[in-house]
């Protein structure tokens, strides 16, 4: 099973594109490929993005690590684990560093999910 | 730093918590004019000299100069242990390389999350903060050592892209691999997981000006017929420059790791130049990174190194901006640290060899070259119009478009398959919900901020790259594991200054030797190993085996350890004479002229040491304009005592290489004496050469000066020279 080299035939509507043009094709196509691809990460998120926004937020990687996974247990990864820190950190009083290791401990989860399910979606 | 010191090691991992990198972003060279003079000669295509370095071997002909070509060169450093790489970057950086990649620990792709602390690595270090830290501050030492700015790169790849890219910000990295398609291909991690986390990731590598590598040579390294893949690897660094780009990269930081396809006995240029060209042509104000061939690389250094000379030699007739080199001897995985230089200085040498050879020669604008471009184009635009037609990038993925043996649109159906659902870290992407929301920078994608605020971290005060102060610094997790542990194993070996061989780590030990064996391959091999044994190298393996003939011979090289310690204090080193200039000894003699007499004396018809030490042509003493009464082999002192007397020499140079009942120093001691008797000794001087003569034996019997084996005409005529100065 081997498709054998059409080159010449597949070509054809090629041909009387200048290089200027063909060049300008190439990057087109290219847009093509990758627009889906940057929609789908402008609208999707994953562990590793939600880990780094902690980072950026003054948390350790290992802090960083626990709270995200606590995050995805709680079903909340969708909203943003930063977004769920600063809910914690307005429900508990507590600066967002402190409510954040409360949630790395396993606290104030379920107060955040109320919170969440009570807001709008 | 004093160039003499080593590298404080422990000091550099002292408050490595307070450390915060002097600049951040990518830094090319900087260009000097056309025609710049550096030293005899005007050079096209340099950058500005270094402070401290180590020219070329031939550069003391030249006046010791060391010009740097105007793009960037790179050398790969993987030891697994960074306290040892960062010596090597030290020396690698004063023979000019200034972009140093640190290789990963084997597996960190696939570790969810940051490696913290200083574990040893295999094949690689582990990549953590505090290895960053320490890395980056030595290279603070040593770019100010140099006089230029030195590039530090590293992987944005894996599992754990975001969270590198967030680290590699704060920490000042200056420029990383980033491709999704390499997860995707080589490191099966799930391709929505790669492409989601990639937005992310170049989006905190462009905030920082961050140099990206793409992954693209890895189709050539990967597939069976590599000069096949060049439509695909088009397509690769597409796909992968557009999608930075809707990042938010900007061109001239997104780089393409480009590769010439393949490898001599192939017709190399023929199939590679095409190649280049057509990828510039595409691909114009993206910067190119020149990538050796390391595909077809087996055990010979040798072969690898012309090789690459092949590479550097397309490098200049297109266009270079980042020069990468290979090691020459990474085909059998023996990361000497001389191979790191070694590769530093073919680079140098071809890009400095050919400074301005477009100014000469140019690329023909018709004929193969051009028809042969045009077909790799279209052959890419093909490939791209097929991924559209089967439904966009993950669908020509799943149907195993990439790395196809066949040249495109041939196929033969053997290329890599992943899924969509399949892979590592499957299924752990998810849609954000309408209210997603994240507190930081450089984030990308959408984000439900409160309209009221400026900054995206406002609702924090300032996130970690607004105010580096918020990072947290963890040192170490691993107690056993460590750069500390390591130190403190060998401190004592380290405090006494003894000296052991190493190839990559501090006192391993390991060195390699290079035989011949006048019989077949096998045979020789085992007879090495053998060898070994009864020399006492331990873990003996050899690393080439290179027939010169089935019968006649093999070449070996093999490699082991000796866990020998000198203590450099014990050694009886004589102290090194300094020489005079070679232009300060011709100045002299041409003010006051200067002439000898020499001759090979006793029984002895050995004439070539002395010829070697006297003629102009083997840079003898003749050179420095010394007129020289060569007398013969054979001759008696008294004929050279009468012969220095009638044409009134300066100076009498002896040799004497037989030493049977210590002939040599009789005869030195003769010529001694009767040059007294004559009463010429204290206007004369003499000097003694000779395999065995030493300074200390020609002193001892009455010479001036005793020269041994290796002495070359410039030592001679120095000496001549200072001893007659004295003599006044």
């Amino acid at each position: 099973m081997e498709r054998k080299d059409d080159f010449k035939e597949r070509r054809k509507h090629l041909e009387g594109l200048s290089d200027e043009q063909l060049n300008q094709r190439f990057w087109e196509l290219l847009d093509q490929v990758v627009d889906p691809l940057a929609e789908l990460a402008r609208t999707h998120t994953s562990p590793a993005i939600e880990r780094s926004v902690l980072l950026r937020m003054g948390f350790s990687s290992l802090e960083a690590k626990s709270i995200v996974e606590k995050c995805q247990q709680h079903g909340l990864l969708a909203k943003g684990v930063g977004n769920v820190v600063l809910k914690a950190s307005a429900i508990s009083g507590r600066p967002y560093r402190e409510a954040g290791l409360e949630l790395a401990q396993g606290n104030l989860w379920s107060e955040v999910q109320a919170e969440f399910a009570g807001g709008a979606n | 730093m004093d160039v003499n010191e080593k590298l404080n090691i422990p000091e550099l991992l002292k408050d490595l918590e307070n450390y915060r990198p002097r600049r951040k972003g990518w830094t090319w060279r900087k260009p000097l004019p056309r025609d710049t003079q550096i030293g005899p000669f005007k050079y096209k295509q340099v950058s500005e000299s270094l402070k401290n370095y180590v020219p070329l071997p031939a550069a003391k002909y030249f006046g010791n100069i060391d010009p740097q070509p105007d793009c960037i060169i790179t050398t790969e450093i993987a030891s697994g242990r960074f306290e040892d790489d960062i010596r090597r970057m030290r020396m690698a950086a004063w023979h000019g390389a200034d972009h140093i990649m640190v290789i990963r620990t084997a597996g960190q792709s696939h570790y969810d999350g940051l490696i913290e602390g200083s574990p040893e690595g295999i094949g690689g270090v582990p990549i953590t903060r505090k290895q960053l830290r320490a890395s980056r501050k030595a290279l603070d030492i040593i770019e100010d050592e140099v006089g230029r700015p030195i590039n530090f790169h590293s992987y944005v790849s894996g599992v754990a892209g975001p969270d590198i890219a967030v680290l590699f910000a704060e920490e000042g990295v200056n420029g990383a691999h980033q491709d999704p398609q390499y997860n995707v291909l080589y490191r099966n991690v799930n391709m929505v997981r790669s492409f989601v986390d990639a937005a992310e990731a170049k989006k905190l590598m462009a905030s920082v000006n961050m140099l990206q590598i793409d992954g693209a040579h890895n189709a050539n390294a990967t597939a069976r017929e590599a000069w096949k893949v060049m439509p695909e690897l088009l397509v690769q660094h597409g796909i992968n420059c557009a999608f930075s780009l809707k990042a938010g990269m900007k061109k001239e930081y997104i780089s393409l790791s480009t590769v010439p396809p393949t490898a001599t006995p192939a017709p190399e240029i023929y199939l590679d130049l095409p190649y280049a060209v057509a990828l510039r042509e595409l691909f114009q104000g993206f910067k190119m990174r020149a990538q050796m061939n390391s595909k077809y690389m087996e055990a010979d250094p040798r072969e690898a190194t012309v090789n690459h000379t092949m590479n550097l030699l397309i490098s200049r007739l297109t266009s270079v901006d980042i020069q990468s080199t290979i090691t020459p001897d990474e085909g059998r995985n023996i990361p000497w640290h001389y191979n790191n230089i070694a590769a530093t200085n073919t680079a140098k040498q071809m890009l400095i060899g050919l400074d301005g050879i477009m100014d000469l020669v140019e690329l023909k604008k018709e004929g193969p070259l051009r028809e042969k471009v045009r077909e790799l184009k279209e052959r890419a635009i093909l490939f791209l119009e097929e991924i559209i037609a089967v439904g966009g990038y993950f669908k020509a993925v799943e149907a195993g478009f990439f790395v196809d043996s066949a040249q495109y649109p041939a196929r033969n159906y053997d290329g890599i398959v992943r899924h969509i659902d399949g892979g590592v870290a499957k299924d752990s992407v998810l849609l954000r919900d309408k209210d997603y929301m994240a507190p930081v920078c450089e984030h990308y994608g959408n984000n439900n901020l409160p309209a009221s605020i400026n900054k995206a971290c406002d609702l924090i005060d300032g996130c970690t790259l607004c105010h580096p102060e918020k990072i947290i610094y963890i040192d170490e997790l691993d107690e056993e594991d460590n750069a500390a542990k390591r130190l403190e194993a060998m401190a004592e070996h380290r405090e006494k200054g003894l000296l052991r061989p190493e190839v990559e780590w501090y006192a391993d030990g390991v060195i390699s030797m290079q035989l011949f064996y006048p019989t077949s391959a096998r045979v020789a091999e085992y007879a090495a190993l053998a060898l070994a044994e009864k020399m006492g190298i331990e873990e003996a393996e050899v690393i080439n085996r290179l027939p010169m003939h089935p019968a006649e011979g093999t070449f070996l090289e093999l490699k082991g350890k000796v866990n020998i310690d000198i203590d450099p204090a014990a050694l009886d080193i004589p102290e090194e004479v300094p020489l005079l200039s070679e232009e300060e000894i011709r100045a002299d003699i041409k003010a006051k002229p200067m002439a000898i007499v020499a001759a090979t004396v006793g029984e002895d018809e050995h004439s070539v040491g002395m010829r070697e030490i006297i003629d102009i042509k083997h840079g003898g003493i003749e050179g420095y304009g010394i007129t020289c009464h060569y007398l013969g082999t054979s001759v008696s002192i008294e004929k050279v005592v009468d012969a220095a007397i009638e044409t009134a020499a300066d100076a009498i140079l002896i040799s004497t290489i037989i030493t049977h009942a210590d002939i040599h120093r009789i005869n030195m001691r003769k010529l001694h004496e009767l040059c007294k008797e004559k009463g010429i000794r204290d206007k004369v001087i003499l000097v003694a050469g000779g395999t065995q003569v030493t300074n200390d034996i020609a002193v001892e019997e009455g010479m001036d000066a005793g020269f041994g084996r290796g002495t070359h005409g410039h030592a001679v005529a120095s000496f001549l020279v200072e001893k007659r100065r004295s003599l006044k």
